[in-house]
């Protein structure tokens, strides 16, 4: 999962729940027995725990889960507030704050608190803190973490272990994390083993072998291992088995081992012992050392990126467009009266100023653009899914998922993608034996593409299935009554292959939970029309369709054409317009009680707004009328208006919570003047 | 009047239709405009006026004397619009004038009384009596029912 866009998001809250847990902390420092704030506690590092673990980030996830675990210890009354134990908490706490600052620096928030997890798991197990007696001491045991005790070994396994250096075999000690939510612990530890096995011998692993087997560990277990193999070949190879999170390979020499046991037989003697260490650690260290670095190096290339870029709030954003919005409103306005004064130095300030609003709109609006990879995300997953339970094989193909749309637009088209791509599932793509009669490999295609073209955004889903049956579509449009006989021949098989949008219309043969009762592509069809758009359908039988959606890029703002009827005026978005022109009287004909004109050898209705809208006023007889001819798909009419005023680009209202649907008016817009003006749905008016 | 009546009153915005005063409580008051032009919006219910441009929002205006069928509104100087907020929904109606802002105490809120004949009486949801006036209490969200036209 690509986790990035939630980066800021997550150091921003982690910093917050910290920052709480620091001030909780030192409350109860103050009051050790209020359990109220240990509680306070937990809920911050639980929290904590979840979102890095989400994030991938596994040392803060296991740092905050040993410390969840302490904290649930006191919580339940099973361990006491000391000193001691807040010391070692508020140092987990400042190591989470380092991984974190690190994480927002640009790293990796990777960070060695193997010693912090010890020391947390020694409280919660019930022993006690270790607590450094010298400073030098402290020290040592800092480095000493770099080679952990990890294993024990009986007397046996250290002969084995001598044995194998003496012949030029190393042996390794090998930390490995399952990821949290493993299914199959035992599984992972079965391929770990068997990796090992291949490069080696495994002499030891704890917990033991019927543990692991049994999945009685947490995610993390340790191996040692005696093999000729480099320390970093095996290290990436354990990489390679799926669900393992991370992996450590440290070299043991005899030596250590030897010490560590002496460690324990001896605890008086240890200070001696560890400071004789210490020299063959600082060369441990220092191989350590620069393969950290390369691991830290990687992901800082991509620091520059989230420095340039701030998080805005979308509710700012969507302030900042309808101060915008006001703006338009008022340019407008100075447009309109500068015109009407005529005064050549406010002219020339209102057309500066329109340019620079201009510019303003195209950055504002790109503001606001969401890549559609936010809704296409989902459909890996949904169509993986609907294969399955259609017993299909169908391979998804997401093309251009980086295309920008408004975001108003992005909030509406999930659902009609969703029925689009679930009709092609159960109706578009064979199942896999009639796919192979016919010759067709027996995992289908489904491609959804998204693209940029002029002003408009392009969304196209394409199955290699089995196309549109003309009979068939047109058998069940006649039996539904969409279509007469008549008409059903004249139409082209584009035409034909619309009409599964109609509504009441289904083809599949068994209606299936996935693509229901043919509802979903009617309301398709009415979901995208409302943004503004159109939806296409190309289709040939036997091979595929083609599903094309075109959508404006900004609901927001729209270009009209301003006209007048009567006293009112009535904006025409200019997308559905083609042209205007002036017509006489005498070449309206009659057909069929509708007045049409010939236009370009095309016969086109035409259509009176005056009574569409019912306007006020007494019945005129002009020689002239001026015609808006708007278009639909292939259909086209002609708005008969009493003038034309002029092209404007409008700020795009509703008409309010109480005003729903209203006839042919699709909302408004403030004019100028401040007054009103309606803006005409041409789809509705074109039957 | 002391703090204790206080909390058992409400606060309500007193107007004129007709002959009579009608009052809805200020929570659900936005503001009071003077009247300003109307945009007709076609096809819908004769009592809505049409829409008008309040500050930027378009806003819906109905005429409430003729949604509660008390005829049609003379608009002259005196006429207000009032501008309800219910919910997410802006409206406003408009009156004849807007005359007080009162608070009554709730107990002197009585249910409409059944005798009453007419269409008004659907949209009534109390009538209270404050010395020798009576404020009729106002049902907004029945007035105010959303509509859908032309479907």
């Amino acid at each position: 999962m690509d986790t990035s866009q939630y980066l800021e998001m997550f150091i921003e809250e982690s910093k917050e729940h910290l920052q709480a847990c620091n001030e909780h902390l030192l409350e109860l420092e103050k009051n050790p027995e209020d359990i109220a704030i240990v509680n306070e506690v937990f809920r911050s590092a639980h929290t904590l725990k979840g979102m890095s673990a989400t994030m991938g980030y596994e040392d803060i996830a296991n740092l905050t889960h040993k410390m969840e675990n302490v904290l649930d210890e006191i919580r339940n009354n099973r361990l006491h507030v000391t000193a001691d134990l807040l010391d070692v908490v508020f140092t987990a706490v400042d190591q989470l704050e380092e991984m974190v600052l690190d994480i927002a620096a640009g790293g990796n928030g990777k960070l060695d608190v193997a010693d912090t997890v010890q020391k947390l798991h020694a409280i919660e197990t019930g022993e006690e803190v270790p607590v450094a007696a010298t400073t030098v001491e402290e020290t040592v045991t800092v480095d000493s973490s770099n080679v952990q005790n990890w294993l024990n070994y009986d007397d046996y396994e250290l002969t084995v272990i001598q044995q194998s250096l003496e012949q030029d075999y190393h042996t390794y000690e090998i930390y490995v994390k399952l990821r949290e939510d493993c299914l199959l612990k035992a599984a992972r530890v079965y391929m770990v083993f068997e990796l090992l096995e291949k490069m080696g011998d495994v002499i030891k692993s704890s917990p033991s072998v019927e543990k692991l087997e049994e999945e009685d560990f947490d995610e993390v277990f340790y191996i040692a291992l005696v093999t000729n193999e480099p320390k970093d070949d095996v290290q990436k190879k354990l990489m390679k088995v799926s669900e393992v999170t991370e992996v450590v390979v440290q070299a043991v020499t005899l030596e250590q081992l030897k010490t560590r046991q002496q460690d324990e037989l001896s605890k008086v003697e240890e200070e001696k012992q560890v400071a004789v260490q210490t020299p063959e650690q600082t060369s441990e260290t220092t191989e350590l050392q620069p393969e950290k670095k390369e691991k830290s190096s990687a992901p800082k290339g991509n620091t520059p990126t989230s420095s340039k870029t701030i998080r805005v709030n979308i509710e700012r954003l969507d302030v900042l467009m309808n101060l915008f919005e006001e703006l338009v409103i008022d340019r407008g306005r100075l447009q309109s009266i500068s015109e009407d004064l005529r005064n050549a130095e406010l002219d020339e300030t209102v057309e500066r100023m329109s340019r620079i609003t201009g510019d303003l709109q195209n950055i504002i609006l790109n503001m606001r653009m969401v890549p559609v990879e936010t809704v296409f995300n989902r459909f890996p997953r949904m169509v993986r899914q609907l294969a399955r339970d259609l017993n299909k094989k169908i391979n998804l193909e997401v093309i251009g998922a980086e295309t920008e749309l408004d975001r108003t637009v992005i909030d509406e088209i999930g659902d009609p993608l969703v029925h689009l791509i679930r009709n092609s599932l159960d109706h578009g793509i064979e199942s896999p034996e009639v796919r192979k009669s016919k010759g067709k490999p027996e995992e289908g295609t489904v491609v959804l593409r998204a693209y940029h073209s002029g002003n408009h955004v392009f969304i196209e889903i394409e199955d290699d299935g089995a196309g549109i049956n003309r009979e068939k579509v047109l058998k069940k449009a006649i039996s539904r009554g969409i279509v007469s006989e008549e008409v059903a021949l004249t139409l082209t098989d584009k035409q034909v292959a619309e009409l599964i949008l109609s509504s009441g219309f289904s083809t599949a043969d068994v209606i299936s939970d996935v693509s229901g009762r043919g509802v979903g592509l009617d309301v398709v069809k009415t979901t995208i029309e409302s943004l503004g758009g159109t939806i296409e359908i190309s289709s040939t039988e036997g091979k595929g369709s083609l599903f094309s959606i075109q959508l404006p890029l900004t609901l927001s703002i729209i270009s009209v054409m301003l006209v007048e009827l009567g006293e009112e005026i009535y904006a025409i978005p200019l997308s559905s317009i083609i042209e205007t022109a002036i017509i006489r009287s005498s070449d309206i004909l009659n057909a069929h009680n509708q007045k049409v004109i010939d236009f370009r050898g095309k016969v086109v209705p035409l259509v009176f707004l005056e009574d569409v809208f019912d306007v006020p006023r007494e019945s005129t007889k002009e020689e002239f009328h001026s015609v808006v001819l708007v278009r639909k798909g292939d259909k086209m009419a002609g708005l008969v208006v009493d003038s034309f005023i002029g092209q404007q680009e409008v700020v795009l209202k509703s008409l309010g919570a109480y005003l729903t649907s209203v006839f042919a008016i699709s909302g408004a817009t403030i004019l100028g003047n401040g007054k009103v003006a309606l803006i005409v749905d041409c789809n509705a008016l074109i039957i | 009047m002391t703090e204790a009546v206080d909390v058992q009153n409400v606060k309500v915005v007193v107007f004129q239709l007709a002959d009579k005063e009608y009052v809805i409580p200020v929570t659900h008051v936005q503001g009071i405009e003077k009247l300003t032009h109307i945009t007709r919006v076609p096809k819908t219910p004769s009592y809505v006026k049409g829409v008008i441009n309040l500050r930027g929002v378009v806003t819906p205006i109905i005429d409430l004397r003729n949604r509660l069928g008390l005829g049609e509104s003379n608009l002259n100087e005196a006429s207000r619009i009032i501008i309800i907020t219910l919910e997410d929904m802006n409206v406003g109606v408009i009156v004849d004038s807007a005359n007080d802002v009162l608070d009554i105490p709730t107990d002197s809120i009585e249910p409409q009384p059944e005798v009453v004949g007419g269409f008004e009486e659907d949209y009534i949801a109390g009538v209270a009596k404050l010395d020798s006036r009576l404020l009729i209490l106002l049902h907004m969200h029945l007035v105010l029912n959303p509509i859908k036209s032309g479907v």
